[in-house]
C-alpha cells in the first residue's frame, strides 16, 4: 500500500498524500566533522514525520538543512517535486516551510499577538509605500492576517495572554507561542525541533495533542525531532531513526522500533566501523 | 527676582530646542544600534555629508569638480541652475539610500557575526570614509543652507512673554520648527515600527536573528532600510544644524554630544533619545546659567553633558529606558 506514489490511507484512516519533499544523498560537513553522512529520505503530504536518534546524531542538523540554515556540501533538497537551489533562510520560509527551534527562538520584547504576526510576514505583500501610507490596501492586508493569526491564538489556547510580552511567559506556554508562530505563516511543511524538551508530563500531554490537531485540522505535513521514544511512537506516521550522522533505520513506528540497528544504538551496543 | 526667573525660564527653553537636534543625532544610533547591534560612529559624519549633498544640489555644483578637473583639464564647478529645496532633498534621499545600500553590501554583509567591537571600528572607518568623499564631492568650504525653514526671532513669543512677565523671550523661529519636525519624525518613526509590516520585521530583526529569519525576514533588506532611515534622520538633523550654523565639516563632531544623549536615555529606545536630548540640553543651558557663568568661569557646555553621562554609568549604566542588564549566574 505504501508504495503508492500519489498517497495511501493509514490504518486509522487518515490520508497521506504523495511525497511533498525528499532529500538525495545529503551529506553536510562542519571542517572534517561529518554531521550527516549521505542521508536520503522523502516526506509526504500530510504525514507526521519524525526523526529520531542519540544525541549528537545529526538530528538538528538534518532539520537545519530542510530550512536553510545550513547548506550541505552533497545531495538534493527536491521539494514540491523540484531540484531546490541553496537559498538563505529567508527564502526557505518564503516557500512556505515554518520551523521551531531546539532552544525557542522568539521576539521576547513583544507581545505574543505580533510575535504570531510576524509569522504572517510572508503573506503580506504591500511595499513600503502603502505600509507607509497604511490606508488601502496595506489595512486590509492586516486586517485579513490578524484574523488568520487570532485563529491560530483561539486554536492553541493562548487568547488569555494575547497582549503579554513573550519575556514574561513560561517555557511551556513560550514553546507553544513559538509554535503559534510557525503556524500562523499556513505552512506546507511545519518542521519542529523537540517540540517538548524541558517540558513537564501535562505539558507534553499539551503539545501532544497540538500537533495531532494541527496535523488533523489544517492538514499540515509536520517533521519533527524528538527524544521522548514513547511521544514518537504515538505521534508520527513514519520515523527516520539517526545515529553518528548515518540513517540507520525508516519506517513506521512499528518497524523501527523491531529494527536490530535501531535497538542497538539506543541500548549501546559497540560500534564495529 | 522676576527677571532671573524670566531669563532661566527663556534658558530652559532653549536648552529645549537645541536638546531637540541632540536627540535628533540620537535617534539615528538608536535605530541602527536596535536592528543590529552595530554602534554607528558615522551617524554625524552622515548627517554631515546629508547636508552637504543637499546645499550641493541646491546650489547646482558638480560633484568631484576638482578631481575631474585635476584629471581631465576642465574648468567645471556648477551646471548652472538651482534645483528647488524639496527636489534637491528627495535627490539627497536617493543618494542617502544609495548610501545606505552601498555600506550594508560592501561593508557590513562581510562583517555579519563579528565582534561588535570590529562593526564599532568598521564603522569609524567609514566615518573618515565618508567625510573624505563630502570632501572630494562637494568641497570643504563653508556653505550656507537655505530649504525656506523659517528663522529669526519669532516676534509672537516675543511679544507675548513681554507683556505677562515684562521680558521678552528670545526663541529662534528655526528652532521651534525644528522641535515640531523631530516631533513628527518620531512619531512617524515609531508608528512604523509598530504598525507596518515591515517596521513589525525590523523589530522583529532587533530582537533575534535566527527567529526573524525563519519567519522570512530577509536581514540584508532589514539593515537596508535601517541604514536608509538613519540616513533620513542623518539628513533632517543635517538640515537643521546646517540651516543654524552653516554646513561646515565641524558639523560631524555633533555626533559626540550624542553619545552622552544614549547613555541617558538608553541605546535601544527611541523615547529615550528624545528625553535624553531634551535633558542634556536644558541641563547644559541651566548649569551654564546657574553654576557655570556665575561661579565656574563659564564655558560648561562643553562638558557638562559628558559629565552627566559619567554619573549615569555609574548608577544606571542602562540608561534612563534602556533594557536592563541582566547577568544571570
Amino acid at each position: 500500500m505504501k508504495d503508492q506514489a500519489d498517497g495511501y490511507i493509514t490504518a486509522d484512516g487518515r490520508q497521506i498524500g504523495p511525497v511533498v519533499m525528499e532529500m538525495k544523498n545529503i551529506t553536510l560537513r562542519f571542517g572534517g566533522v561529518e554531521a550527516i553522512k549521505d542521508i536520503s529520505f522523502d516526506i509526504r503530504e500530510g504525514e507526521i514525520r519524525a526523526i529520531i536518534g542519540p544525541n549528537g546524531a545529526g538530528k538538528s542538523s538534518m532539520l537545519n538543512v530542510i530550512s536553510g540554515f545550513y547548506v550541505p556540501q552533497e545531495g538534493e533538497v527536491w521539494y514540491k517535486g523540484a531540484r531546490r537551489a541553496p537559498m538563505k533562510p529567508f527564502q526557505v520560509a518564503e516557500q512556505g516551510i515554518a520551523r521551531t527551534f531546539q532552544n525557542i527562538a522568539l521576539f521576547e520584547g513583544m507581545s505574543v499577538l505580533d510575535n504570531v504576526m510576524t509569522g504572517r510576514l510572508t503573506h503580506m505583500e504591500t511595499g513600503l509605500f502603502w505600509q507607509s501610507l497604511w490606508k488601502g490596501k496595506a489595512e486590509r492586508e492586516e486586517t485579513a492576517n490578524r484574523e488568520v493569526a487570532e485563529k491560530i491564538i483561539d486554536f492553541l489556547e493562548i487568547q488569555a495572554i494575547r497582549k503579554t510580552p513573550v519575556s514574561r511567559l513560561s517555557y511551556g506556554l513560550k514553546k507553544r507561542v513559538e509554535l503559534a508562530r510557525a503556524l500562523a505563516a499556513e505552512p506546507s511543511i511545519l518542521l519542529l525541533d523537540e517540540p517538548m524538551a524541558g517540558m513537564n508530563v501535562e505539558e507534553k500531554e499539551d503539545m501532544s495533542r497540538f500537533i495531532l490537531d494541527v496535523n488533523d485540522e489544517f492538514g499540515t505535513t509536520i517533521a519533527l525531532i524528538e527524544h521522548d521514544m514513547g511521544v514518537v511512537m504515538d505521534l508520527s506516521d513514519r520515523v527516520v531513526v539517526m545515529d553518528y550522522g548515518k540513517k540507520i533505520g525508516d519506517g513506521t513506528p512499528h518497524e523501527v522500533r523491531n529494527n536490530q540497528a535501531v535497538i542497538d544504538a539506543y541500548l549501546g551496543v559497540a560500534h564495529d566501523d | 527676582m522676576p527677571e532671573q526667573l524670566a531669563f532661566a525660564l527663556e534658558v530652559t527653553a532653549n536648552g529645549l530646542m537645541a536638546g531637540v537636534l541632540y536627540a535628533l543625532v540620537a535617534l539615528g544610533f538608536v535605530l541602527i544600534y536596535k536592528a543590529s547591534g552595530i554602534f554607528n560612529y558615522a551617524q554625524g559624519v552622515m548627517a554631515l555629508f546629508a547636508a552637504l549633498t543637499l546645499a550641493g544640489i541646491m546650489d547646482g555644483q558638480v560633484p568631484f569638480s576638482h578631481l575631474i578637473n585635476a584629471v581631465f583639464g576642465t574648468d567645471v564647478h556648477h551646471f548652472g541652475w538651482n534645483v528647488p529645496a524639496f527636489l534637491a532633498i528627495l535627490l539627497t534621499m536617493v543618494v542617502m539610500i544609495a548610501l545606505a545600500y552601498a555600506v550594508q553590501r560592501l561593508v557590513f554583509r562581510h562583517l555579519v557575526g563579528q565582534e561588535p567591537i570590529i562593526l564599532f571600528m568598521a564603522t569609524i572607518g567609514l566615518a573618515y570614509f565618508l567625510e573624505g568623499v563630502g570632501d572630494l564631492m562637494w568641497g570643504s568650504d563653508i556653505k550656507s543652507m537655505d530649504v525656506g525653514l523659517p528663522q529669526g526671532i519669532n516676534t509672537w513669543i516675543d511679544e507675548t512673554t513681554f507683556e505677562a512677565l515684562g521680558y521678552g523671550f528670545f526663541i529662534d523661529n528655526l528652532d521651534i520648527v525644528a522641535s515640531i519636525i523631530a516631533a513628527l519624525l518620531v512619531i512617524g518613526l515609531v508608528m512604523f515600527a509598530q504598525y507596518t509590516k515591515q517596521g513589525r520585521a525590523m523589530r522583529a530583526v532587533a530582537d533575534d536573528h535566527q527567529a526573524a529569519l525563519s519567519v522570512g525576514v530577509s536581514l540584508n533588506f532589514i539593515w537596508i532600510l535601517v541604514w536608509s532611515l538613519a540616513g533620513f534622520v542623518a539628513l533632517v538633523a543635517g538640515i537643521m544644524w546646517g540651516t543654524k550654523s552653516g554646513v561646515q565639516f565641524s558639523l560631524s563632531l555633533i555626533a559626540l554630544k550624542a553619545l552622552p544623549v544614549l547613555m541617558l536615555g538608553g541605546f535601544t529606545s527611541i523615547p529615550g533619545a528624545i528625553v535624553g536630548g531634551l535633558i542634556i540640553g536644558v541641563g547644559e543651558k541651566l548649569f551654564e546659567f546657574l553654576i557655570g557663568a556665575p561661579f565656574l568661569g563659564g564655558a560648561t557646555e562643553n562638558w557638562f553633558a559628558y559629565m552627566l553621562a559619567l554619573i549615569f554609568l555609574v548608577f544606571r549604566p542602562q540608561g534612563l529606558f534602556g533594557e536592563k542588564i541582566i547577568e544571570r549566574v
